[in-house]
């Protein structure tokens, strides 16, 4: 049923995007945020909540930035894949120090990590640019040289492909051995101990494959801004990835994208007719969804399915 | 007699002015069904944390057949064939029944598959086997936190059987159940530790289930074997029948 849901909407995300341009780059931007919070998720499984993740999305989107001035004869793909190594690299290196810390101290930590590199982005202004950032001229796709129009299409479609099979490993990692132990770093640490397991090295994995994921993000992002700030590492950035997975709920690995759908819809209508309070209707949206679906938008989608099957038999 | 499963040599180990392990030197042998008595705070727990690389001694060796296991990490020494079940059970209480037990049964193998579901990625039979040697068949889909106390027990039990271990080590395993049901909760796990041919060491207040299940007792007093030998040996001991039982 859910799997039957996730092939929808990302049929209809392609769909929409084909049939109004507008589109493209709020749904690449939304999808964007779905696969960086699916990097925060894959940790909040195992009950650890990381404020400081678009530390990995600043990463990526810097070395896309860097890569593509220095060679800009460098393909789109390549410097996605270049970006995404750049941010398992440093969350490999990262993550030894961090899966040592549970908890608010894991949080904290990851913050605080954050923070640094986005001051330190924000002030080598030779390097990066400072506030300003760095532009990032239109690369080849796939080998084509593209107007804007048709690269949005390509980015847009691979997105669609990203987020797509992201959904499908992830949940595959959620229900296998890896995942179901990542879980029981929630429940009982102890336990896993005593089972001759290495709860760090476990949540390490995990670490990396989330920085992966993140910086998959926010090289995609990159590019289709074609500009990257340190804003892309601003803890805000971070925070709305915590929130996404709140909202979306971790309990299926498509729960995230619904997030992300529901806070890009909210931000796009708020800007049209709410402008000025559009955070006070994001926190409502969150106060709503924690008091009526603790478990998040998919929580409450399976307990209805659920309910509707016991109805049936 | 034939090479000891567990010993210890020399362990000493205090904590500020509270010796906790005064000079135990101390051996297993496979087979035994052995129960520690002791008051509390006579060093019963200490020991076992020790023997299962939770604490390390200030001095002396402990070997696991034949190994010095003394500066391992608990999961290393588990590797090596130490199992350990706990005085409150420690469960994944998120997880079911069964679940709980694949996960041990994919920790025992030492791969944990990233894509290959877990229920996929272990023996069925043998899960199916180990929940009705313990009696938790019916309960399999049961998440791990709605089970009462005394199930929580087995379930802790199963799952550390699930890594077939040499010797498993029980804290107090009927603390905490009802004294009707304690004689039908030993029952079961000792009749599971024998057929899985796993020696056995546990920790007990109730001198009724001494007496019933132990092969050999030893009883600790401040730190150290005050009294090792059978059940009849020990029990009628004087200074154990004062000290101890408080008879």
């Amino acid at each position: 049923m859910i799997r039957g849901m996730a092939w929808l909407g990302f049929a209809l995300c392609l769909g929409m995007g084909l049939l109004f341009p507008w589109s493209k780059t709020p749904l690449i931007m939304g999808l964007c945020y779905g696969m960086a919070s699916l990097g925060v998720c894959i940790l909040v499984r195992g009950g650890q909540v990381s404020f400081g993740h678009a530390l990995y999305a600043a990463i990526a989107a810097y070395a896309v930035a860097f890569l593509a001035r220095a060679h800009p004869e460098t393909d789109g793909l390549v410097l996605i894949l270049v970006g995404m190594a750049a941010s398992g690299l440093v969350g490999a290196v990262v993550g030894l120090f961090v899966v040592r810390y549970r908890g608010i101290f894991f949080g904290m930590l990851n913050l605080a990590l954050s923070m640094v590199v986005f001051a330190m982005l924000g002030k080598f202004y030779n390097l990066t640019g400072g506030t300003d950032g760095l532009r990032i001229n239109r690369p080849t796709m796939l080998g084509f040289v593209t107007e804007r129009d048709v690269f949005e299409t390509i980015l847009l479609c691979l997105s669609v492909v990203f987020a797509a099979s992201l959904v499908y490993a992830v949940q595959r990692y959620f229900k296998s051995a890896s995942g179901e132990a990542m879980a029981g770093i929630k429940s009982n640490e102890t336990r896993l101990e005593y089972l001759g397991l290495s709860a760090k090295y476990i949540l390490w994995q995990a670490y990396v494959v989330s920085a992966l994921m993140v910086g998959l993000s926010g090289a995609v992002f990159g590019l289709v801004q074609g500009l990257v700030t340190p804003d892309i590492g601003s803890w805000f950035r971070s925070g709305e990835y915590v929130f996404i997975t709140i909202l979306g709920g971790s309990g299926h690995a498509l729960g995230v994208f619904l997030g992300a759908a529901v806070f890009e819809a909210v931000k796009l209508f708020a800007s049209a007719y709410m402008t000025g309070v559009w955070q006070m209707l994001l926190g409502l949206t969150l106060i709503l969804v924690i008091l009526l679906a603790p478990e998040g938008i998919v929580g409450m989608l399976r307990q209805k399915i659920s309910n509707s099957n016991e109805g049936q038999s | 007699m034939s090479q000891p499963l567990l010993e210890t040599r020399g362990l000493c180990l205090s904590f500020g002015g509270v010796v906790a392990a005064d000079q135990i030197d101390f051996s297993l042998h496979p087979g035994e069904r052995l129960a520690v008595i002791g008051q509390n705070g006579a060093g019963k727990t200490t020991f076992i944390n020790i023997c299962t690389g939770f604490v390390k001694p200030q001095r002396g060796q402990v070997f696991l057949d034949g190994i010095n296991i003394t500066q391992k990490e608990p999961r290393q020494i588990v590797r090596l064939g130490l199992g350990r079940s706990f005085q409150l059970p420690q469960l994944f209480l998120a997880h079911s029944v069964r679940q709980c037990l694949e996960i041990a049964a994919a920790a025992r193998s030492g791969h944990l598959s990233w894509f290959t579901p877990l229920s996929d990625a272990v023996d069925r039979h043998e899960i199916d086997d180990t929940l009705s040697l313990v009696g938790l068949k019916d309960r399999a889909n049961t998440t791990a936190s709605y089970l009462p106390e005394g199930q929580r027990k087995l379930l802790d039990v199963a799952m550390t059987l699930m890594l077939r271990p040499k010797l498993m080590i029980m804290d107090e395993p009927t603390s905490g159940v009802a004294s009707d049901d304690k004689m039908t909760l030993m029952d079961t796990v000792m009749l599971a530790l024998r057929e899985r041919q796993v020696t056995s060491w546990f920790v007990e207040h109730d001198i009724d289930i001494v007496n019933r299940y132990a092969t050999r007792v030893a009883a600790w007093i401040a730190g150290r074997v005050a009294a090792d030998g059978t059940p009849a040996e020990v029990l009628s001991n004087p200074i154990i029948q004062r000290e101890v039982l408080g008879t």
